[in-house]
């Protein structure tokens, strides 16, 4: 091999390398830029607020990964979360009266939800699975439908009522440490005004880590997973090798709706009202994450954890831009940027794959 | 000797268009059949029902002599019918090993009850079968996406043989190579013959055919219209066979 073709061949590594690690670099610039430019980024505070405010985004983008992986798109996941925040308040509004104690009352709400909010990804997998209709246009119906009833629900003003303890887990700690007491979890102990307690990891961040990890074992080490990789790698592939498709594919339709709908009923968690459009802003975010994290749109590709350092991105750019005190539009403008940054890296700096 | 897998009268049609009409053929253990013809003559949905993706409207498929019921791919799998198709149906972006067990993963239980994929035993199992058929790949965790058309098509017959198949059909399984690994693919048709394996090779290139196949049968509209054995015929006779201008002993 004469020297040049050695210096293309590390180039060629050195892009491909830079192809696929990029994005844990640029979440690092990103950190590094923030602390330096506003001091208080680099905090427990705002790591916690970061990964507060970015469950929503985490739990959709990882529902709209299992569906862009098949080579599919979930454009409904958003408007699900609205209705699954709704749903979930005027189910234990309903519940509440019945005498069953605040726990029964929110854990039967949970359930009964999830249950619900399985439905409308049901439907969309059958139109997407069954009757071959594209999942662009399936799941925008799903999207309108999903907006229409909610706004029936609530006639057009918000659900509210959310018992306390519901509230209390939103916007409630897995730890608290204070000074001279035992640390106490989950429950904020009762001190002295002004006395400092730490609080540690909010209870909806825990659930978020939870849920996350559990599916990102399911896409990378389960049959299921592997089948919703060869889908959307050849579908006919997947078809001959006797991969029931169409129920996977209608697995991962309702997979990605259980999802937002969790997200639904963190959301009534965190904000306390139930809100048909809660979810709508963040489609794109969560879609962008997958992006970002480097799976293609055409199927095949995508982890779980390259998507929540997709989410990551946004969420740092999102909290560092309003702690420097920029306009929000910047943010728009940085997600495109960063949107098409992802794309033209992927293209032309393809990861060696393994 | 006895036929291993055998179709009587199967019939297939669309709509108004019969697309395969009373077709019977027979295939014994460790023999080529080729099954010739021009485009739109029927061959590949004679294959797609005996692999079980069409069902067939008339006719029935015998297995070892016996009826069988193939109403899935699934349930030619089971009977060990293994197809491989022009476009060789792998999932690129997937390795070698994922490939070769697609959809029959093998999986491990961790803790006891969580039942994981087996990646490094499907490795395994990969590197035994490519180095039974003297295939090489120099890493099994590469994605099929970075094989050469030769590669691929050693992982698709590599796949079926992991199965034992008894029988596998191949669509034009050189179509897309180049010289040199046509040859070894041929060579590999060769070695699964002597393995007892029974072949059914679509192809148009009648180099192929007069090179690995036995005996060849040829179709025309959805009809079968002659069945050779290859030592006795010529190439020009199969031309004409699969053209229609010769008829002339077509029954011998």
């Amino acid at each position: 091999m004469s020297n040049e073709t050695k210096a293309d061949a590390r180039r060629g590594r050195a892009a491909s390398f830079l192809g696929g690690h990029w994005i844990y670099l640029f979440l690092a610039l990103e950190i590094i830029y923030f602390s330096l430019r506003t001091g208080s980024f680099a905090s427990l505070n705002a790591l916690q607020i970061l990964l507060y405010y970015g469950v929503q985004v985490f739990l959709l983008s990882m529902a709209e990964l299992f569906v862009i992986v098949t080579g599919g798109i979930d454009l409904s996941v958003g408007y699900v979360l609205g209705f699954a925040s709704i749903i979930s308040i005027k189910l234990m509004e309903w519940l509440g009266p019945l005498g069953l104690g605040e726990p029964l009352t929110v854990l039967i709400g949970v359930c009964a939800t999830l249950a619900v909010g399985l439905i409308p990804g049901l439907v969309n997998g059958w139109l997407v699975a069954y009757l071959k209709v594209p999942p662009f246009i399936a799941t925008f119906a799903m999207l309108g439908v999903c907006h229409g009833v909610s706004e029936l629900i609530i006639n057009g003003v918000y659900a509210m009522g959310l018992p306390k303890l519901a509230a209390d887990i939103g916007s409630g700690h897995f730890l608290y440490v204070t000074k001279g007491v035992p640390p106490s979890f989950f429950s904020r102990p009762v001190v002295d005004r002004g006395v400092k307690v730490l609080e540690i990891v909010p209870d909806i961040v825990v659930v978020t880590a939870v849920v996350v990890g559990i599916f990102a074992f399911v896409l990378a080490r389960t049959r299921f997973g592997r089948h919703v990789y060869a889908i959307g790698g050849n579908i006919d592939a997947a078809t001959r090798s006797g991969i029931p498709v169409k129920r996977r594919l209608l697995g991962v339709y309702a997979l990605s709706s259980f999802l937002a709908s969790l997200a639904g009923i963190v959301y009534a968690f965190m904000y306390v009202s139930g809100k048909a459009d809660g979810g709508a802003s963040l489609l794109l975010d969560a879609i962008a994450a997958v992006v970002i994290g480097g799976a293609s749109l055409f199927g095949g590709t995508g982890t779980v954890l390259r998507t929540m350092i997709g989410a990551l991105i946004l969420a740092v750019l999102d909290l560092g831009l309003r702690m420097a005190g920029t306009p929000t539009f910047d943010k728009y403008i940085m997600v495109g940027v960063i949107l098409i940054f992802a794309v033209v890296i992927e293209r032309y700096m393809p990861e060696a794959r393994k | 000797m006895d036929y291993i897998l055998e179709t009587r009268g199967i019939t297939k049609r669309f709509g108004g268009l019969t697309a395969v009409d009373g077709v019977s053929i027979g295939l014994r253990a460790g023999e080529a059949l080729a099954v010739l013809g021009d485009n739109g003559a029927g061959k590949s949905t004679l294959i797609k029902v005996i692999s079980g993706v069409h069902k067939p409207d008339e006719g029935e498929i015998l297995i070892g002599g016996k009826p069988a019921r193939i109403e899935s791919p699934m349930d030619a799998l089971a009977h060990g019918i293994e197809t491989i198709y022009q476009d060789l149906a792998l999932a690129e972006n997937l390795d070698v090993g994922a490939n070769i067990f697609l959809g029959r993963e093998r999986m491990k239980r961790r803790l006891g009850f969580l039942k994981v994929l087996d990646d490094g035993g499907m490795a395994d199992e990969a590197r035994k079968v490519l180095d039974r058929l003297d295939i090489h790949i120099p890493s099994l965790r590469s994605t099929i996406r970075t094989l050469s058309g030769g590669q691929r098509q050693a992982v698709a017959i590599s796949r079926s043989i992991y199965w034992d198949a008894k029988v596998l059909i191949m669509d034009e399984p050189t179509a897309a190579l180049g010289v040199a690994e046509q040859k070894k693919v041929l060579n590999l048709v060769r070695t699964l013959k002597d393995q007892g394996i029974g072949i059914i090779i679509i192809s148009h290139q009648m180099y192929d055919v007069f090179e690995v196949a036995d005996r060849l049968a040829v179709m025309r509209r959805g009809l079968l219209v002659g069945e050779r054995v290859v030592k006795d015929t010529t190439a020009d006779e199969v031309v004409g066979l699969i053209v229609g201008s010769e008829t002339v002993g077509k029954e011998r």
